[in-house]
């Protein structure tokens, strides 16, 4: 029997492994949202000085990767392994901005969920002594995306209200063996949830079954109540999906309307930036946990955080075949200490 | 006049497709597909060359017009050399939007830059 | 260092129930979604739309007055807009003509050269063959398949009732 496992999908971590440092890179348009304030750097503008979108994602994971080592006062030797992810095929823009770094590197694909994927993976190798740094790190592009899962950027359609707008930006976080906090905790894998959506314009509607069948693990496997937490975070579902995320967790005896909010509600002004129902990406959640909740935990405002970040798992093949959009949702617990 | 029947013409075939769009939730390429379709059925029916007669450019512009064309050239041309017209007359009568189309396009694609979004 | 897990309670009763079923989510999403402006959007598409083909009928009734035949002024109507759709593409303003009058700016023959453009500009990274020039048909190429095979078939049932004794 797993020591470490508790309940069905959680894992309890004996070993909490420390949040050292984390680093967050966004767009412009992103940079005149709700949270400009918090991220370390905006960039002038999305293509960056690149000749592609998809070399200018790279140049966010590149230049992300080396704030976070100066912001942790690291160097690459001293790295164990980076786990990395994006939206492309492939996950090029992770492989192509860290190709350079010399650093044991395991890429890692889900979706929008990938920052708490690699966040709960890279917990689990220290906690289980396999390492003493690691990196977690995932971004996403508005434009690259756009052209891989809809349509050209020139091209005169509009967008449907319950779109979301894919983030660009990228957030990475250094995880240490040793540290003062703040410490993940918990952490409880998602399942794939399915409830047949097809709508690519209606990403949260997808994705909250998912995020409410993890929120419920979580508090069923580890006994606590939603206001042990001072703020439940959902990744990118959105206006529409939050709300839906809220009103499956009513139906299942669950109310934690008080404390909970979600990344792509908060990174934009939905009604002043046009970006319909919020935002979303690998980048949405990553930027946020990173540029804002991380440094709310530092300065003592938050003390503790049930982040889940949540993902759609279809590819532009699997729509086109009309297949339903499979969600996916990952929660890690952090504390900004341990008592 | 021609001005405002075409005005009027026009947004009305325009207005259907809006339609189209926000109940069907059809995508902009599916709906010039329904539109080049519907062209060449309303023409084989007689119909659409009464509304052009109405609306001028408001029916020629829309994409039902390019339908329009390719059905009458072909019926057309068959009317002219028989069976042969049918591979003959749709391009035939086409041909010069779809030149333009394509040359225009390739130079237009060369010298634009695609920008991000607001 | 404390041991985190001690302090919790498990067991308590919180399962996942099956709230709905597809069917029943996909009619509360549609309840939970809000619907396009539909209203405003058909006026919009309307004005915008009307607007397109006066452009056209004023570029007909200049090439009618110096006494072109009608198959040469429609012609290079054709010609002119698709120009004109094209060169608003490249300069970056269709998309937002397109983003106001939806519909209106996509079913004149200009949103047809926008179709042909945008993703060729989009692909020009992956090559001027292969990039640009495969990709300019992604979304015309299906108008063109579906115009011409449906106009061929008009033609064969236009033979056979006229011809075809």
């Amino acid at each position: 029997m797993a020591e470490k496992h508790i309940g069905k999908q959680t894992v309890a971590l004996k070993n909490p492994p420390t949040i050292k440092a984390t680093a967050s890179i966004v767009g412009p348009k992103e940079g005149r949202g709700e949270l400009k304030q918090c991220f370390d750097l905006i960039i002038p503008d999305e293509l960056w000085g690149e000749s592609s979108w998809e070399k200018a994602e790279s140049k966010l994971v590149r230049e992300a990767f080396a704030k976070l080592l100066q912001n942790a006062k690291l160097s690459n030797d001293k790295i164990d392994f980076i786990l990395a992810g994006d939206l492309l095929n492939q996950c090029i823009a992770a492989s192509y901005g860290l190709r350079e770094t010399n650093v044991p590197f395991l890429g890692l694909y889900g979706a929008c969920s990938t920052m708490a994927e690699s966040m709960s993976i890279g917990s689990m190798l220290i906690d289980g002594g396999f390492a003493d740094n690691v990196v977690c790190l995932t971004s996403s592009h508005f434009c690259s995306a756009e052209r891989q899962f809809r349509f050209p950027l020139e091209l005169g359609s509009q967008r449907t209200p319950t779109a979301q707008w894919t983030v660009t930006g990228s957030g990475a976080v250094a995880l240490a063996s040793q540290g003062t906090g703040p410490y993940i905790r918990n952490i409880t894998v998602g399942k794939i949830n399915d409830l047949g959506i097809t709508d690519i314009n209606n990403m949260g509607a997808a994705m909250a079954p998912a995020a409410a069948d993890t929120i419920l693990t979580h508090f069923a496997d580890t006994g606590l109540v939603p206001e042990y937490y001072d703020l439940i975070v959902t990744g990118d579902l959105g206006k529409i999906g939050k709300k839906l995320c809220l009103d499956i967790l009513r139906m299942n005896g669950l109310n934690i309307e008080a404390n909970y909010n979600d990344c792509g509600v908060m990174i934009f002004n939905l009604n002043e930036q046009d970006t319909h129902a919020g935002g979303s990406g690998c980048g949405c959640s990553a930027a946020v946990f990173a540029g804002h909740i991380y440094k709310e935990m530092m300065k003592g405002n938050l003390k503790r955080v049930l982040f889940i970040a949540t993902g759609a798992l279809m590819s532009p093949v699997s729509l086109q075949q009309k297949e339903s959009i499979p969600g996916i949702a990952h929660a890690v617990s952090i504390h900004r200490s341990l008592d | 006049m021609s001005y405002l029947s075409a005005f009027l013409v026009g947004g009305i075939i325009c207005a259907i497709g809006q339609i189209l769009i926000d109940k069907t939730k059809l995508t902009s390429a599916r709906i010039l597909v329904v539109y080049v379709v519907s062209g060449v059925i309303l023409a084989a029916f007689g119909v659409y060359q009464k509304i052009i007669d109405i609306g001028g450019a408001g029916a020629t512009i829309p994409l039902t017009g390019f339908g329009f064309n390719l059905a009458k050239g072909i019926f057309n041309e068959v009317d002219r050399i028989g069976i042969l017209g049918i591979f003959t007359g749709g391009f035939k009568a086409a041909s010069a939007g779809l030149s333009a189309a394509v040359f225009f396009g390739y130079i237009m694609a060369a010298l634009g830059k695609p920008k991000a979004k607001k | 260092m404390p041991e985190f897990t001690a302090r919790l309670v498990p067991g308590r009763d919180i399962i996942m129930k099956q709230v709905f079923t597809k069917e029943e989510y996909a009619e509360h999403v549609k309840r939970a979604s809000p619907n396009s402006k539909i209203f405003i959007n058909i006026i919009k598409a309307f004005i915008v739309g009307g607007l397109i083909c006066d452009i056209g009928q004023f570029i007909i009734n200049m090439l009618k007055a110096r006494g072109l035949d009608s198959e040469v002024v429609s012609n290079i109507t054709s010609i002119i807009m698709i120009f004109l759709g094209a060169l608003l593409t490249a300069l970056n303003i269709y998309n937002v003509i397109g983003k106001f009058a939806g519909a209106g700016s996509i079913v004149p023959i200009t949103g047809f050269a926008n179709s042909v453009v945008s993703p060729a500009i989009e692909f020009k990274t992956e090559g001027y063959v292969m990039g640009l020039g495969a990709k300019m048909f992604v979304i015309a190429g299906p108008v063109i398949v579906f115009g011409v095979c449906s106009a061929m078939i008009a033609g064969v049932i236009h033979y056979f009732i006229t011809y075809v004794p």
